[in-house]
């Protein structure tokens, strides 16, 4: 066999990552990256420059969660590795693919607080699905392949790279890497026949059955199986945050979102359920807030391809390891149909109850916060009208107008809880949000990884006035790449969800640290950056306002400025069971 | 209760912190941790003693099996295993002293490792018990000094842990199927 040439690790490196169909790297280079960045000017794949390594790895994510492929972002030693660490953490959270490539000193440096040197594989070590320190540059093309397929087998998540810059110059060669073979990784896939059988028994003879479907659904593929067994037995399906639409909301069987901000009646099915089946979920606490008392009249049958998702918080009665897909399909061949007319007829009755709140029902009730809260608009707002939208009313109009076919990204607090709850989800892999570590951040830049992977679908990001500054920063990369994104800008001028906690859960707070009066004009923001900025301040103004956001050819953002003192309901307080829920503002104190 | 949990892992740089970084951020409470190269180079074993009921074993032993480095996770406690700790301890010891304490390591099967005037050094080896009934023997005596290797365990019989086989059967606590917890339906632990 003929010696392939002399190439540096680098050059080994970016070969590796065009083998992996890499099409795009979110990052910031420096010092201990020139190599890299030097091999990477040959490329197949192109690099977008970030302007916040937390960017980067949220567009990684972003890009990751809309398509399905592993996402890569790519940052220095030191602070650039630390300024990941948000987005890794989210990543391993989410079970979301991407490859972090962080530079690292030289080997020889290593342990000797070198100039921007920090312990990236002992900081990543909890947070990542693994991690590796490269030690010889002619291994670059097997980690590499090791850490695509760990990232997006099994349950997916976040492998880094840390890549001493002395690899990065050292010479080697370049030999495709082997097909992975990790002794201790060895993911279950098909499901354990008998225990198919069991759920499928528990399933047929079930009264009042609940389907409780996760991100799990969208990372295998699974819709159409999912639909195919809700079809054959009539079981209604609720959905968890990041679950929302595996199962398609405009199907009379679909219960919406289930937990702390669901539909009251996914949860009271929840609750008075006698068999819950729950797949590609891992029960967390916005979900089972008392995990004891969680479905307590219910058999619970547990899917999920990572075993420590089972058992750990909520008990599982019949527990199935393996891949979503290949278990609904067998379970959907050995199912039969129950019988449950009354459950459904049940079910109808709590959705006609309990429809979802689209607003305060009387403004009287709230005066004492809307006295607090009135004086303490942005100074940008003097001499504007009286705030009057409500932001449900944002989210309706804009699911008019989109009809579940953009893919939209929420950042984290009330605009996010109004999206998952007031949007139609149709489609799979298209509500991209921060659920489990809960991201303030996360939706602006992970609208622009998805709209890269996902060029020909309308993609808008929903975000709040506080999760948006957390990264407007990328508004630079939206101009100057052209991503056609959308931001529905929903600023109601104060940290909505810890203001809507201090009201609702510490009795006689005050607003402490909640009211974001220092913001800036956003739409002269949007527009110093060289996109279209709009506002909407009265009600008839948000529907014009939007359409012309989303028939603007480039990106834009729409500033809607919302009543200030709106709040989620239904809510479930921590620590209560799902039929607990707060459904109105408490009383203003000192009213008698 | 004490579990006593078997990990094979992969030896290389590094391991030992992730293993003990996953330990501490999931808050489990580890008695002892001892760590050895095995019969393959590239493969450690690493004995763990870990206090908590059943779930909180299972979890851990869990979580450990989901580390890619892991290579495989036995929990030995309800199966039929040998276990052994060795121990040094160097004791106060006048010359006329001496022979109780050598009449003791014959009792416990120990050796005298070190002698000075002041003080003995001795070398015990044995499981759990043993170990903690020499040390209550010799603290009249005035202990100065103590090391403790921590557990290390094997299963007794034919049964073998060994990596490579992918196909053997895995302990309940480790990965279902078969299912855990036990799905019995009727007793659930966590009821």
């Amino acid at each position: 066999m003929r010696q392939p040439p002399d190439m540096n690790g680098a050059e080994i490196l970016a070969r590796a990552l065009a083998d992996e169909g890499v099409e795009v790297i979110f990052g910031i280079p420096g010092g201990v990256t020139l190599p890299i960045m030097k091999a990477f000017e040959d490329a197949p794949f192109r690099f977008i420059l970030t302007r916040h390594e937390q960017g980067a790895a949220h567009m990684a994510e972003g890009y990751a969660r809309a398509t399905g492929r592993v996402g890569v972002c790519l940052a220095t030693s030191g602070p650039g590795a630390t300024n990941l660490i948000t987005g890794i953490a989210d990543a391993f959270m989410d079970s979301t693919p991407i490859v972090a490539i962080t530079g690292q000193v030289a080997t020889e440096k290593i342990g000797n607080d070198a100039f921007q040197e920090v312990d990236t594989i002992g900081l990543t070590a909890t947070i990542t699905k693994h991690n590796y320190l490269l030690r010889n540059a002619n291994d670059i093309p097997r980690i590499v392949k090791e850490a695509f397929y760990l990232a997006r087998t099994g349950r997916p998540g976040p492998v880094l790279l840390d890549i001493p810059v002395d690899i990065s110059r050292m010479t080697g060669h370049y030999r495709p890497g082997p097909a992975p073979r990790i002794r201790g990784y060895n993911p279950t896939l098909d499901g354990h026949p008998q225990q198919i059988r069991k759920a499928a028994e528990l399933l047929a003879e079930a009264a009042r059955p609940v389907l409780l479907a996760g991100q799990g659904i969208h990372i295998s593929g699974a819709s159409e199986e999912l639909r195919e067994l809700v079809e054959k037995t009539r079981i209604p399906v609720a959905t968890t945050l990041l679950g929302l639409g595996a199962f398609p909301e405009n199907h009379p069987l679909a219960l919406k979102m289930a937990g702390m901000h669901g539909t009251t009646y996914a949860n009271y099915a929840l609750h008075h359920a006698d068999v819950l089946l729950g797949v590609g979920t891992r029960f967390d606490d916005r979900v089972a807030s008392r995990p004891g008392e969680f479905a307590p009249r219910a058999k619970i049958i547990h899917i999920d391809i990572d075993p420590t998702s089972i058992g750990k918080s909520v008990r599982a009665d019949v527990p199935i390891v393996g891949d979503a897909k290949r278990i609904l399909k067998d379970l959907v061949k050995a199912v039969r149909p129950p019988r449950i007319g009354p459950w459904l007829k049940q079910i109808e009755e709590w959705k006609a109850q309990h429809p979802l709140p689209t607003g305060i029902p009387s403004p009287k009730d709230r005066r004492d916060f809307r006295n607090l809260l009135a004086p303490r608009q942005p100074w940008y707002m003097n001499g504007l009208p009286t705030r009057e939208i409500k932001p449900q009313q944002v989210i309706r109009i804009l699911d008019e107008l989109t009809r579940g076919e953009a893919i939209i990204t929420a950042d984290v607090g009330q605009h996010q809880m109004f999206a998952a709850q007031h949007l139609t989800h149709l489609r799979p892999r298209s509500f991209i949000s921060s659920g489990g570590l809960g991201t303030m951040g996360f939706g602006f830049p992970a609208a622009l990884g998805a709209k890269i992977g996902c060029p020909d679908r309308q993609v808008i990001s929903i975000s709040g006035d506080g999760s948006f500054q957390m990264n407007l920063q990328e508004l630079a990369v939206a101009a100057l790449n052209r991503i056609a994104v959308k931001i529905v800008l929903m600023n109601n001028g104060n940290l909505g969800m810890v203001r809507q906690w201090q009201e609702t859960v510490i009795p006689g707070a005050r607003y402490m640290g909640v009211i974001l009066c220092g913001s800036p004009d956003f739409v002269k923001l949007a527009e110093a950056y060289g996109l279209l900025g709009l506002r909407a301040v009265r009600n008839e103004e948000v529907r014009p306002v939007l359409e012309r956001l989303l028939q603007h050819p480039g990106p834009a953002l729409a500033d809607i400025q919302l009543v200030m003192e709106e709040n989620c309901y239904p809510m479930v307080p921590v620590g209560k069971n799902l039929d607990e829920a707060i459904v109105r503002d408490p009383e203003p104190p000192g009213e008698s | 209760m004490r579990h006593v949990i078997s990990a094979l892992v992969e030896n290389r740089p590094g391991v030992l912190a992730k293993i003990a970084s996953l330990v501490r951020a999931r808050g489990y409470n580890i008695d002892s941790l001892s760590v050895g190269e095995t019969d393959d180079p590239s493969i450690s074993r690493m004995t763990f003693a870990v206090i908590g009921d059943d779930r909180i074993l299972e979890q851990v032993a869990k979580q450990l099996n989901r580390l890619v480095d892991v290579i495989k996770v036995v929990d030995f406690t309800n199966r039929d295993y040998v276990e052994r700790e060795l121990v040094l301890a160097k004791v106060n010891c006048k010359p006329g002293q001496r022979g109780q304490i050598i009449e003791l390591m014959d009792i416990f099967r120990g050796k005298i490792c070190d002698l000075s005037p002041e003080t003995i050094t001795v070398e015990v080896t044995g499981d759990e018990k043993k170990v903690e009934a020499l040390i209550e023997l010799l603290k009249p005596f005035g202990i100065r000094e103590i090391a403790r290797t921590g557990l290390v365990a094997l299963l007794r019989g034919d049964s073998k842990d060994r990596t490579g086989r992918r196909s053997a059967k895995k302990p309940p606590a480790a990965a279902p199927p078969p299912p855990s917890p036990p799905a019995s339906g009727e007793e659930s632990p966590f009821a």
